[in-house]
């Protein structure tokens, strides 16, 4: 016998599954929109979205430090010794990606780094957080310079014609985009949200190799296309304009800020598909996504605490427990 | 084609059975060999021999007094040299009998019972007086197994053949190779617990199994057993699992199999049941895999208490640089760090090198979901190994935590490499213990 043997508990052996390879995986499916964007809006898109990426990954670095959560030199820095970068690398290009592209480079910086240092890092980093990142980012920069965050180009124009979205056009003038459009991306809007197709296929391609759960983006859309029909509007519109797509397939997939069961991510989707419709026709902004989406976050640990998988051999909880039958 | 039983949630590690071609062989008779005295679950045996007797193979050299237990024999004909504290392969230290063989295979046998004329009484002592326990890993004392509670209606038996845990092929070949005496032994205990309906269950990537025991059935099995293929799929083989699978019924939390008229046993245990009984033989041997990075893997009729060593070495010794040693399966194995003894529950040795014994580094938790999806019991394995880092032990009972039946699925699956598994059984065993306590 060998003088020298591992023990461990079992099991001894494990799949290939890593999450680096899961942020790399939805890095790829963002892909496809991120190339419309920059199509549609020019290379002044691509500037935003690299601002947006560094921005976060500096964020993330500088916060580490101070968190005393990685040892960096500055020989460490000169030599790219840079632990993987995991999901920060999507919080900035998600950020990027529902920022409007003429926004000013400085201001998708401090989007990137206030999303990164505060909706992120303060809670103690990847898997701690309670908001999407990305999301909060947005919604800060929505609350503190909103007018640059309201002014749209028109697509494959490229000298800054301000337009209005779909969306704002549909809830201001009453007047609808062709659906082609609005499939294409052919129309004003966040760099990575017009495009719906684009959208869809990174979508499938996460659903297809099961890296997100198909039951959000499904309850999500679902719902808002129901709601938009029960109240008399166009339920096509609604789910292919805005950011809903985006929202749907990317973020309210999230892992961490979003429920962990089945069931809960259905109901995640619902309510978030409500809220959805509710801010497009009753409040004041034309979109809700952003939003929908933050404020199901809030919700998720409460889901998670209630919502749990039926376990066997332990009898189904009735929700009516008749006194008679005591 | 129908759809194969299944059941919800499990995984499908790679499988690696690269010895289900190889025919059980006789292994070499050991020079001398090892019998630890506490072999099973219940109350050791105190020793019937000391030291300098002579003993003959199949003589019973260790019994106890209470009914939850197992006698042991010696497994070769020799001389007692000792009896000292021995290291188990399930981690504990018990006594053991430690025999040196005289190289005449001189062999005691009990009488041959004929099952149909037989009593019922008369089997189940014959059972227990061979020393039968459950073959599978589990090693409860079979006829303890076999006497249900007074109140407890038995319908059915379920034979084990599923066999899901990855490298494992000695209850495949014991199927192919001896399946007549998996379906007679069958047969014994359906006659004693008086039952008609009798399901084997196999895994359906042992189709070559499921046809041979369907044709042995078909003659021997009166109609009473079928043959159920199961859905490859990691852990079918666990009691709770397969009985929902096959019957659709649960067992109750916290209960047994028979509150709900089932008792499973494994195929092996079937057949040693089948030795006992028709031919008087005890348990004394039996097929074990071999396997892993070894030079030459081979299913391997071992004599009890040869020791792991022996074995791996008769196999052509280790290829590469030795990592790990396992009594089991790479799911379930249990790690050893020093040469034991084989005992009754072995069913694999399983040899690992050492870039495949390398615990991979934990990353946070990003509450992706996997390990959930891959529960066959619908436990939350992230929440509780979060609850049992902090202690809070109270909140793992409300999550089921004592339902866990420690397959390992979790841990397999979870992108981040946390140990979810080990947390959980690490929960359970302070819950146990403080209840035990009070």
């Amino acid at each position: 016998m060998p003088a020298e043997l591992i023990v461990s508990h079992s099991p001894h052996v494990r799949s290939d599954a890593s999450i680096d390879t899961i942020f790399y995986a939805v890095i790829i499916a963002l892909i496809p929109a991120t190339v419309c964007g920059i199509y549609l809006f020019g290379i002044r898109a691509l500037y935003v979205i690299l601002v947006c990426i560094s921005s976060a990954m500096l964020t993330e670095y500088v916060a580490m430090r101070l968190m005393g959560e990685m040892e960096l030199s500055i020989d460490d820095l000169l030599h790219l010794r840079l632990p993987p970068p995991t999901g920060v690398i999507i919080t900035g290009l998600l950020l990027a990606l529902c920022l409007p592209p003429n926004i000013p480079l400085w201001m998708a910086a401090i989007g990137a780094a206030f999303a990164v240092a505060f909706a992120k890092c303060a809670f103690g980093g990847l898997g701690h957080n309670i908001f999407n990142p990305a999301l909060v980012g947005r919604a800060f920069l929505m609350a503190s310079w909103p007018v640059a965050m309201t002014t749209w180009t028109k697509p494959l124009t490229y000298d800054a014609i301000t337009t209005a979205t779909p969306l704002g056009l549909w809830k201001m003038q009453d007047i609808a985009t062709p659906y082609m459009d609005l499939a294409l991306g052919n129309v004003s809007g966040s760099i990575g949200e017009t495009s719906a197709i684009a959208l869809l296929i990174g979508g499938i391609y996460l659903i297809a190799k099961r890296y997100i759960d198909w039951r959000t983006p499904l309850s999500y859309i679902g719902t808002v296309a129901v709601l938009a029909f029960v109240l008399g509007q166009d339920p096509i519109f609604h789910i292919l304009a805005g950011g809903l797509f985006l929202g749907a397939f990317f973020m309210a997939t999230d892992y961490v800020t979003t429920p962990i069961t089945r069931k809960g991510r259905i109901i995640f989707g619902v309510g978030a598909g409500i809220i959805v419709v509710v801010i497009r026709l009753i409040g004041g902004y034309p979109e809700g996504v952003c939003f929908s989406i933050l404020l199901m976050n809030a919700f998720t640990p409460l889901i998670d605490r209630h919502v749990r998988p039926q376990v066997y051999g332990v009898k189904r909880k009735s929700f009516f427990v008749s006194s008679a039958n005591k | 084609m129908l759809k194969l039983n299944s059941f919800r949630g499990g995984i499908h590690p790679p499988d690696s059975k690269i010895t289900a071609s190889k025919a059980i062989e006789k292994a070499k008779l050991p020079a001398s060999v090892i019998i630890l005295l506490h072999q099973h679950v219940g109350a050791p045996c105190k020793p019937l021999v000391k030291e300098g007797d002579e003993v003959k193979a199949g003589q019973k050299i260790g019994d106890s007094d209470s009914f939850v237990s197992a006698p042991v024999h010696s497994s070769i004909s020799g001389v007692v040299k000792g009896i000292s504290t021995q290291l188990s392969p399930i981690g504990s230290e018990v006594q053991g009998i430690i025999i040196e063989s005289d190289g005449k295979e001189e062999m005691e046998m009990m009488d041959a019972i004929d099952p149909a004329t037989a009593t019922k009484r008369e089997i189940l002592a014959r059972i227990r007086e061979a020393g039968i326990v459950g073959l599978g890993g589990e090693a409860f004392p079979t006829h303890v197994k076999l006497s249900p509670p007074e109140g407890k209606e038995i319908d059915t038996v379920i034979l084990n053949g599923s066999e899901c845990e990855p490298c494992m092929t000695s209850d495949h070949r014991l199927m192919l190779e001896q399946p007549d005496k998996v379906v007679n032994g069958m047969k014994a205990i359906m006659k004693v617990l008086e039952v008609d309906r009798g399901f084997m269950g196999i895994e359906d990537n042992k189709a070559d199994a499921i046809e041979r025991m369907r044709a042995v059935v078909e003659k021997e099995g009166d109609g009473r057993i079928k043959v159920v293929p199961l859905k490859t799929k990691y852990p079918q083989g666990a009691e709770r699992i397969l009985i929902k699978t096959i019957l659709n019924r649960e067992i109750p939390s916290g209960g047994y199999s028979c509150d709900i008229g089932v008792i499973v046993q494994n195929v092996s245990t079937a057949k040693a049941i089948y030795d006992a009984v028709y031919e008087g033989i005890p348990l004394i041997e039996r097929a074990v895999t071999v396997t892993g990075d070894v030079k030459e893997p081979k299913n391997l009729l071992v004599r009890i208490g040869t020791s792991f060593h022996e074995l791996i070495e008769e196999c052509g010794g280790f290829r590469g640089e030795e990592g790990k040693i396992l009594n089991g399966g790479p799911m379930r194995g249990i790690a050893q760090y020093k040469d034991v003894p084989v005992i009754k529950s072995i069913r694999c040795i399983l040899v690992l090198d050492i870039e495949k014994s390398r615990i991979p580094e934990e990353r946070e938790c990003t509450s992706c979901g996997t390990c959930i999806e891959a529960c066959p019991i619908g436990l939350m394995p992230t929440a509780l190994g979060k609850l049992v880092r902090k202690k809070r032990f109270e909140d793992c009972t409300d999550y089921h935590i004592l339902d866990c039946v420690e397959c390992g699925s979790c841990t397999y699956v979870c992108p981040s490499k946390i140990p979810l598994v080990q947390l959980i059984t690490y929960g359970k065993e302070e819950i146990n213990r403080s209840k035990n306590a009070c």
